[in-house]
């Protein structure tokens, strides 16, 4: 009988509540507040997605992620985060277009560099946190971090750290052979001969072809191969000086075998990095918690010193990395999620990370002066953060990746890599890597230029 | 044509009771459609539909700008002009040349020395030999590709000691031979078995009678032992086109230790899985596979047509 009764009454009440929900959204529409207000109400989502609880996962490599979520843990004891390392860089986007692809196993949130971000975004496989109030918090974090988290107009991600470049380098090693530490890059060619030479199993740095690393020293020799409108596009390694200024000493360091033939993240650069066969790394501001977990054994060798220059008497620096934390489209519960993200990038969660070593991107965190002053008893007590934060600064502007950098760097292997293991030089590797993409730009519908 | 006949004969009789009288045949033929439904569903469903979906899929582009829309037959003009995939495809073409001969060689050797009965310890040869395949294809290339290091594997051990200079297994030029090893290594026990059954089933007197017309070991092996495991052989033949052409879990792992000297396209399987997951070009990787399929098919077929005229 009820049921009955329920059946009978349930179209009414549904119409009634759709013309009450028309008529609100008809006054509300006057002004522009009917964006804020469903903003206010997702944010509130987020307050009782808390309280509430639940399961997320987490697919991140950073590894100061893991004490992070510990705390979150803690605080919110309904909530249960599954922390997931899926590998580093392209290795877990491959995985997570996986997921995405098979519409299963979709992580809540993933970790995503900024020059991969506005892929996802394009691909739409991450959601726009405009809703939950991300739009807000342009004066948290520092501009260069926020930029690449804005995609055609929407905020894809928190960013979680950023990677402004330096030279960290194994003081032992150099003292040892007596080199002075390069503050250019042609002196950093003549340490690397000096080391070879004095011991044939040392090398300054490993190299084995890595887009990442070659795309940001363009960056910082002001080069700007990549140019980016909207959906209109360019590539240009041949004509840009900034790669000239690159390939002169890199070609050097290659073809006369320079650089360690061991892949970066691998078992044997971790063992290069701790036993000093492997004596400098040129990398973003990051990299710090990763010695600390990684290379345990070289505590105390290695030190940080700014990035060598193109041209003497510069202080250009360029960002290598960095990531965000993004909200998958296909999370099943966003709110918790973007929870998280602010825990983790924007509240309590900063800090626990720049103790575990990592390089923050709120603009709070980077000006403390408790901040530039912590010792890294890893870099023998070395305040690195004030080399960091200098490095920060002199960022060079105006360097943009391409919208479909992840596809680029898979194919830099296949292409520039060549120059690495026969006889074509690092121009031409260039020249079909440029070619190459230009091409998948084409096949994507930009229009090339 | 001895074992052609039966269905010979039973199509003929089919076809006598079918002209007969309709009415009982018709129920009997409905009544078969409810016995074979079932199995249709299924063969459907895992069959035909992915490969119905993956032809529907290589008739579409999807774009990150301007989304997805159909472009007929494209897809197959461009894999046809792609130097990518043709220098995959030629690849494990010479692979196939190349590796497939000297496995079934050692195979067929093992196999025949282990029929000998001249063995010493024949069971532990026999399991020894096959164990290689029971390790997962992932864990054996990891195993290679460490022994394969230039700076701590074996090879570094072996030039450290010898004062040798081996080539690095893994330089462009040598890697698809270090690949064939790890497959040789993998895959030789397993087509050993397949040989050595086919060996087990002749019969006893056929020796004894050769013995007798004055025939030695080798005149015994190639008249009587090799023409009875023909079969055997071009099954194996089979096998193992299909599994070059296939070459996969190989090549990708040995890519994170060797990423110059194997490219994303290094074989087509390895192409068409960068082409979907790295540029999610999933119409084109659709179209990839189908063609390399069809490649694929064509040429086990001809073997296999080959194979059996000789045995006709």
């Amino acid at each position: 009988m009820t049921n009955k009764a329920l059946r009978r009454w349930a179209p009414a009440v549904a119409l009634l509540a759709a013309g009450t929900l028309g008529l609100t959204a008809c006054g509300s529409s006057g002004g522009s507040g009917s964006g804020s207000g469903s903003g206010g109400s997702d944010a509130d989502a987020v307050q009782s997605a808390l309280t509430k609880g639940g399961d997320i996962t987490v697919w991140a490599w950073e590894p100061t992620l893991k004490q992070v979520v510990a705390d979150f843990q803690t605080k919110y004891p309904k909530v249960h985060v599954k922390l997931v390392n899926a590998g580093t860089g392209n290795d877990q986007y491959t995985a997570l277009q996986n997921a995405v692809q098979a519409g299963k196993g979709v992580p809540d949130v993933a970790q995503i560099e900024y020059y991969a971000l506005s892929q996802f975004a394009l691909g739409k496989s991450v959601t726009d946190l405009s809703s939950y109030g991300a739009k807000g918090l342009a004066k948290t974090y520092s501009p260069g971090p926020w930029n690449s988290v804005n995609v055609n107009g929407g905020v894809y991600g928190l960013p979680m750290d950023s990677g402004p470049m330096a030279l960290f380098y194994n003081k032992k090693v150099f003292d040892k052979y007596k080199l002075p530490v390069p503050t250019t890059w042609d002196q950093y060619l003549d340490d690397a001969r000096k080391l070879h030479q004095a011991d044939p199993k040392a090398y300054i740095t490993s190299d084995t072809g890595d887009a990442g690393m070659t795309t940001s020293l363009i960056w910082q020799a002001g080069g700007k191969p990549y140019k980016v409108d909207g959906t209109k596009v360019s590539v240009d390694f041949a004509g840009d000086a900034g790669t000239a200024s690159y390939t002169k000493v890199w070609q050097q360091l290659v073809s006369e075998h320079l650089l360690s033939p061991v892949p970066g993240w691998s078992d044997q650069w971790y063992k290069g990095l701790g036993d000093g066969t492997i004596a400098t790394l040129a990398t973003g501001a990051w990299m710090p918690a990763n010695f600390s977990s990684g290379v345990k054994d070289a505590s105390g060798d290695w030190r940080v010193a700014p990035l060598p220059q193109w041209q003497s008497g510069q202080s250009a620096s360029a960002e290598n990395g960095g990531s965000s934390l993004a909200v998958m489209q296909a999370s099943g519960n966003k709110a918790l999620a973007y929870a998280f993200l602010q825990y983790a990038n924007q509240g309590a969660g900063v800090q626990t990370r720049v103790k575990g070593g990592a390089f923050p991107a709120t603009t709070a965190d980077l000006n403390s002066q408790a901040f530039l002053d912590t010792p890294f008893p890893y870099f023998g007590g070395q305040q690195a953060n004030k080399i960091f934060s200098e490095s920060a600064k002199n960022v060079l502007p105006g360097w943009s990746y391409l919208p479909y950098q992840v596809y680029a760097n898979s194919v830099f292997n296949d292409t520039v890599g060549k120059a690495y293991v026969s006889s074509t030089s690092l121009t031409d590797g260039l020249k079909a890597w440029q070619d190459q993409s230009v091409s998948y730009g084409k096949q994507q519908g930009f229009s090339v230029g | 044509m001895a074992v052609l006949s039966p269905r010979a004969e039973a199509g003929r009789s089919a076809a006598g009771r079918r002209r007969g009288d309709g009415g009982p045949a018709g129920r009997r033929r409905v009544a078969g459609w409810g016995f074979i439904t079932p199995f249709l569903v299924v063969f459907a469903l895992v069959f035909l539909a992915p490969i119905a979906y993956s032809i529907y899929l290589s008739l579409f582009r999807d774009q990150l700008i301007g989304g997805n829309h159909f472009v007929g037959l494209d897809n197959y003009t461009q894999a046809f002009q792609d130097h990518a995939f043709w220098s995959g495809l030629s690849r494990v073409g010479l692979f196939l040349v190349v590796q497939v001969p000297i496995m079934l060689g050692i195979a067929l050797l093992v196999a025949l020395a282990l029929d000998s009965g001249r063995l010493y310890g024949r069971d532990f040869f026999r399991i020894s030999i096959f164990l290689p395949y029971a390790v997962p294809a992932v864990v054996a290339t990891l195993m290679w590709g460490f022994m394969y290091g230039k700076r701590f594997g074996l090879v570094a051990s072996v030039n450290q000691h010898l004062h040798t200079s081996l080539p690095d297994p893994l330089s462009p030029s040598w890697v698809l031979a270090s690949i064939g090893n790890i497959v040789t290594w993998e895959f030789v026990g397993y087509n050993m078995l397949i040989f050595y059954a086919a060996l087990r089933v002749i019969p006893e007197s056929l020796y004894e009678a050769a013995e007798i017309d004055g025939a030695g070991q080798w005149r015994i092996i190639a008249a009587i032992k090799l023409p009875a495991i023909r079969g055997a052989l071009v099954i194996a033949t089979i096998f193992s086109i299909i599994g070059s052409f296939q070459l996969f879990n190989e090549p990708s792992i040995l890519k994170s230790l060797a990423p110059n000297a194997i490219t994303t396209y290094f074989t087509p399987n390895l192409y068409t899985y960068s082409l979907s997951f790295s540029g999610q070009q999933h119409n084109y990787a659709a179209t990839v596979a189908i063609v390399m399929g069809v490649v694929t098919m064509i040429v086990a077929y001809v073997v296999q047509l080959r194979g059996m005229r000789k045995e006709a």
